[in-house]
């Protein structure tokens, strides 16, 4: 009974993230319906979908920012509000004002103030784990620049490296790669690679059709409803992409996606497009 | 006609004759000016960070009927009652503000201009009609007038002598506000920065934008009877945002913020002593005349700064283009 074995496993060690029936509504009209999930420890999954699917959605209503119409949301088999230090957030960049008079560093230490107590301020080893993080996203250099004089992409590096200093084990990153330079883009990607490496568990809304199967060794394709999930050879078909994106794929992206396609199915030697 | 716009300047009226003969009520009135001007700063700072000025004004002309019914139901002028009526009407502003934004299409803007104007209104049609009853001088209300701040009854210490009530109560409040300010610090910024964070740390966004309306309706109504409630929203947004023109540090915006209400009510004293005029007025005059040298004047942000490194760059593309050229 292979079923029941991977049943009482889940038991032992609760999952890093699980979903149950999640419905979210925005003034009545749904915005993700009856979402089921479980996200394997040391995985890095990808939340694919059209524009509007409901992507940021789900990772805002993970964290309580938004409330629920029904369902749960389990983080490490507790309600989110008590596994808060062992979640770290990457927001969209342009979510945040960046003429803020902080600098740099002031961000990242940001990050640990989930392990303050109340009425505490960061000491002088939480500077030295924050400076740190700065030196892993080679943005040491920086620490102390207003934030309004970094480039995109080194403002994404300065988010990337605050999520770093929450040192948690489940990481939601919601649009990490938007508008960021080549060099941001590897070395977010090395850095992701590396924290799975450490067994943590990533958690990462993306847009990009033709890079989403180089990112992520699992996606969920998302459309208000979950259209598939599992590993990305499995998932990234055009069959799932189509039922994803419905019409809205134009010719373009339909040239992406059979790229993307003969990435993810390298190794499978018939071409089965049609 | 008159024969001269302003009266004559006269150097021993303006600033030697309040420093010695009325030496006492000067510094009673630059002191409050100073409390009022850097609580409303230190408060502002964060205030134009979360963008909410125009709740800020919002707030400071509804906390009108709320002194206004505070004073008919207990018929009282002390401190409590009025403080009490100006924090719940400065929630109710808030919350109705919230309330016409989520459940229609009125945008934010639109949405407090309704309610503060409904409210204002409320309060002074409240104002008129209970006149006989109601002790409260309007034009005080509006304007404000920091020259009655020493005349106002004195407090003790047991037989110590402190110094005019207003003061007290305003220096308390500044004290709390400093106290606030370090305890939650953290807090604030990361609210202020970047809610969404703050909610995934385990900081309630919500609470703290709350929490800080709430002390602004108290400083402000700890403030309206200096400055009134139509200039109140000046202390409350010139300090931070000439300080936040001359720094991209937050501390030292608010050491600033605090420097700079200082002069305001130094510099506007005098001011208002030449002109005969109201000091709260002469505060703000004041307080518009700094910002507008700190905004051309400024080292990184001013105009001047922004126009010279404009150019530099402008001409040093214009030099790579002609050498390119050659």
């Amino acid at each position: 009974m292979p079923l029941a074995q991977t049943d009482a496993e889940s038991k032992k060690i609760a999952p890093p993230l699980e979903i149950h029936d999640l419905t979210v509504a925005y003034t009545k009209r749904p915005v993700l319906y009856g979402i089921d999930l479980e996200i394997p420890k040391g995985s890095i999954v990808g939340i694919v979908g059209p524009n509007g699917a409901g992507k940021s959605t789900l990772i805002k209503s993970v964290m309580g920012l938004l409330p629920s119409a029904s369902g749960w949301v389990k983080v490490f088999g507790k309600p989110f509000k008590q596994a808060v230090t062992r979640v770290g957030y990457v927001p969209q960049r342009e979510s945040v004002d960046w003429d803020f008079p902080v600098n740099a560093l002031d961000v990242v230490l940001m990050g640990r103030y989930g392990r303050l107590g109340p009425f505490k301020r960061p000491n002088k080893s939480d500077k030295n784990i924050a400076m740190a993080c700065l030196e892993k996203v080679r943005m040491a250099p920086y620490a102390k620049r207003q934030i309004s004089n970094l480039s995109g992409g080194q403002q994404q590096r300065v988010f990337l490296a605050r999520a770093l200093a929450q040192e948690s084990d489940l990481y939601l990153m919601d649009e990490p790669f938007v508008g960021v330079d080549a060099a941001t883009e590897s070395a977010i990607i090395e850095i992701l690679r590396e924290l799975q490496t450490q067994g943590k568990t990533l958690i990462v809304v993306h847009h990009d059709l033709t890079t989403a199967p180089d990112y992520f060794d699992r996606i969920l394709l998302l459309n208000m409803r979950v259209v598939a999930y599992g590993n990305t050879k499995d998932v990234f078909t055009f069959e799932n992409l189509q039922n994803a994106y419905g019409g809205r794929l134009s010719i373009l992206s339909e040239v992406a996606l059979s790229r993307a396609r003969k990435k993810a199915e390298g190794d499978t030697p018939e071409d089965s497009l049609r | 006609m008159r024969e001269q716009f302003f009266p004559a300047f006269d150097w021993h009226t303006v600033f030697i004759q309040p420093w010695s003969e009325y030496a006492v009520n000067s510094f009673w009135i630059v002191l409050m000016g100073f409390l009022v001007a850097g609580t409303c700063g230190l408060v502002g700072c964060f205030v134009i960070l979360r963008r909410m000025a125009l709740v800020g004004d919002a707030i400071s002309h509804s906390i009108l009927p709320g002194i206004t019914l505070a004073f008919l139901i207990t018929n009282s002028r002390d401190t409590l009652p009025m403080m009490l009526g100006a924090v719940v009407a400065g929630v109710v502003t808030v919350a109705l503000i919230e309330a016409i934004r989520y459940t229609s299409r009125i945008k934010p803007d639109a949405a407090i201009g309704i309610v503060f104007s409904s409210l204002f209104a409320i309060g002074v049609i409240l104002i008129s009609v209970f006149a006989d009853e109601v002790d409260l001088d309007a034009e005080c209300v509006l304007y404000g007038e920091l020259g009655f701040i020493p005349l106002q009854d004195i407090a003790y210490f047991g037989e110590i002598v402190i110094g005019p009530e207003p003061i007290v109560r305003m220096a308390i409040i500044t004290l709390i506000a400093i106290v606030l300010l370090f305890a939650f610090f953290k807090e604030m910024i990361v609210t202020s920065f970047d809610s969404g964070l703050a909610a995934s740390l385990g900081i309630n966004p919500t609470r703290y934008q709350y929490g800080l309306t709430l002390f602004l309706s108290i400083v402000i109504v700890s403030s309206f009877e200096s400055v009134g409630v139509v200039l109140v929203i000046a202390m409350i947004i010139f300090p931070g945002a000439t300080a936040l023109m001359l720094t991209d540090r937050l501390p030292i915006a608010l050491v600033l913020s605090t420097v700079i209400s200082g002069a305001y009510s130094l510099i506007g004293f005098h001011l208002a002593t030449w002109l005969n005029a109201s000091i709260a007025g002469g505060m703000t005059v004041i307080a518009g005349i700094v910002f507008g040298i700190v905004w051309a004047f400024a080292p990184q942000r001013g105009l001047i700064a922004t126009f010279v490194r404009n150019r530099q760059i402008m001409e040093g593309s214009a030099l790579n283009f002609s050498r390119e050229e050659k």
